[in-house]
């Protein structure tokens, strides 16, 4: 988990200037998600992870901080494939 | 890296370019004077797989790749800018419900779609919400089952026809997507007249008041409808009108050239005078820049490529603004008669401007296109 909480944070980084934020800060609520940043965010997840994001994971509890996407891509990925 | 088409590829493009010529081009005068695209032009779309393009077979789709996608809307775009409207927001559609819609959803609509059985519209733009689209006002409210939805949309392009849309509205105040059928009570559907080009789209306001929309409707959930809902249906729009762009711009070299080949002046053809020339030459330049950035942002879209959303916009700006650009010079190669109606360069260079204002303004994909340059 602490691997794919590193590569959600780098993929963050490279977004966000502002690196002062914990894993459980909501990102929405401290208006670092524009309707860009979103699109990338799930495409992000998707690439990184080789998963699908699918219609019922768009629920924006599942992306609002970086706890919350680990947490769905600990749920959407075989155990062996997170840390 | 190899920039060739494949055998198929290749053929898809032969067929599509007869296909344009002959069963297109000649209805694309009356689509424009009547504002209206014909039916038959629309069975024939759909007949020959544009209106599913890349939907995949499961739903009976044509599973077109991205590059195939983009010569057939090159090749329609020559012919016919609200032809190639129609497959773009048919295509934007389908494709944004195949990857968020539910399995009932996809069921339902995503055959018939394909088929051009029905027809979708794309309903985000509001009388004072265009590039401000996060802050539309339609409001759906929680009903029981179902979502009371008021409000009014503008500039819906084939709202005249469509038998359903994908509606953008606010659900507890947060931006969500639904699917609106066009027989709803409380839906009045009123066509728009008078635009400047592409002016066979068939336009129209949609005015609601407390249409009910089944919970089912709801396409993703409550909260995440523009982004990816929004976004995947934008980038497919993106593209299929930056493709049409380079077709567009392709029949007005093509106009161009003809031209010059027999109008003379001062006892030689134009085509001899170099000024002219250098015109035939820059369009040519032009049109190869833009379609170069266009076979790119479709290769890359296949792969697993990060900045896929970014080439997408980078094509529909580069190419929209090609065509405006070719456009005008068309329409000065062929002096007063491209000012005429005789001549199609006079409608490419009405239709060429739409490019630069639909699927996000090119100010607004310059906005985003330079957020990437400041990405570490
Ligand atoms: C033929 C046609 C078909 C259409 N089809 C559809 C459709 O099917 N579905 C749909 O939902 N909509 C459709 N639209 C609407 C279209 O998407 C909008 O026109 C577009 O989003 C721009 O919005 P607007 O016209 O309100 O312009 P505005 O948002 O008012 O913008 C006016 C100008 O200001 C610029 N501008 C705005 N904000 C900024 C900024 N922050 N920085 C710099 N410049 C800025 C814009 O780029 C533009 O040049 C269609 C429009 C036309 C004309």
């Amino acid at each position: 988990m602490s691997d794919t909480k590193e590569r959600i944070r780098e993929f963050l980084s490279q977004h966000i200037r502002d690196n002062g934020y914990r894993d459980d800060d909501d990102l929405f609520a401290k208006g670092y998600v524009n309707s860009l940043f979103a699109m990338e965010l799930v495409l992000f997840v998707e690439k990184e992870f080789a998963l699908t994001v699918e219609n019922a994971d768009l629920d924006p509890d599942n992306f609002r901080s970086v706890d919350a996407i680990a947490g769905l891509i600990g749920r959407k990925t075989t155990p062996e494939t997170v840390e | 890296m190899k920039l060739q088409l494949t055998e198929e590829q290749a053929d898809r493009q032969a067929h599509f370019r007869e296909f344009a010529d002959s069963e297109i081009a000649p209805h694309a005068d009356r689509h424009d004077r009547e504002e209206r695209l014909s039916n038959e032009v629309i069975a024939k779309l759909a007949e020959q797989g544009c209106l599913g393009a890349m939907l995949s077979e499961a739903y009976d789709g044509h599973q077109m790749d991205a590059v195939s996608f983009g010569l057939v809307n090159e090749e329609i775009g020559r012919a016919c800018t609200a032809a190639r409207g129609l497959l773009t927001v048919q295509n934007m559609v389908v494709q944004s419900l195949e990857r968020w819609g539910s399995d009932a959803q996809k069921a339902q609509w995503l055959p018939d779609l394909a088929a051009g059985r029905k027809i979708a519209g794309f309903a985000l733009t509001e009388p004072e919400h265009g590039s401000d689209a996060g802050n539309i006002q339609t409001q759906a409210e929680r009903d029981g089952n179902s979502f009371l939805v008021t409000g009014h949309k503008k500039w819906i392009s084939y709202g005249q026809i469509a038998d359903v849309f994908l509606l953008f509205a606010r659900i507890d105040g947060q931006v969500s997507a639904l699917l609106l059928e066009r027989e709803t009570d409380g839906l009045s559907i009123e066509p728009m007249k008078g635009i400047l080009g592409a002016r066979g789209s068939m336009l129209a306001e949609l005015h609601l008041h407390r249409c009910a929309i089944p919970e089912t409707n709801l396409v993703g959930n409550v909260g995440f409808g523009l982004v990816p809902v929004a976004f995947t249906a934008l980038d497919v729009g993106r593209y299929s009108i930056a493709w049409g762009c380079v077709g567009l711009a392709q029949g007005c070299l093509d106009s161009s050239i003809k031209y010059t080949k027999s109008r003379k002046q001062f006892g030689t053809r134009l085509r001899d005078q170099q000024l002219i020339k250098r015109m035939i030459a820059d369009m040519m330049v032009d049109i190869a820049a833009a379609r170069l950035v266009c076979y790119q942002a479709g290769l890359l879209s296949e792969t697993d490529d990060r900045d896929a959303l970014k080439n997408m916009m980078i094509a529909k700006y580069v190419a929209s603004n090609m065509a405006v650009r070719v456009a005008g010079a068309a329409v000065q190669v062929h002096g007063a008669n491209g000012y005429s109606r005789d001549y199609p360069v006079e409608r490419f260079y009405r239709d060429a401007k739409i490019g630069q204002m639909i699927e996000g303004s090119n100010e607004m994909l310059q906005l985003m296109i330079s957020r990437y340059g400041y990405k570490k």
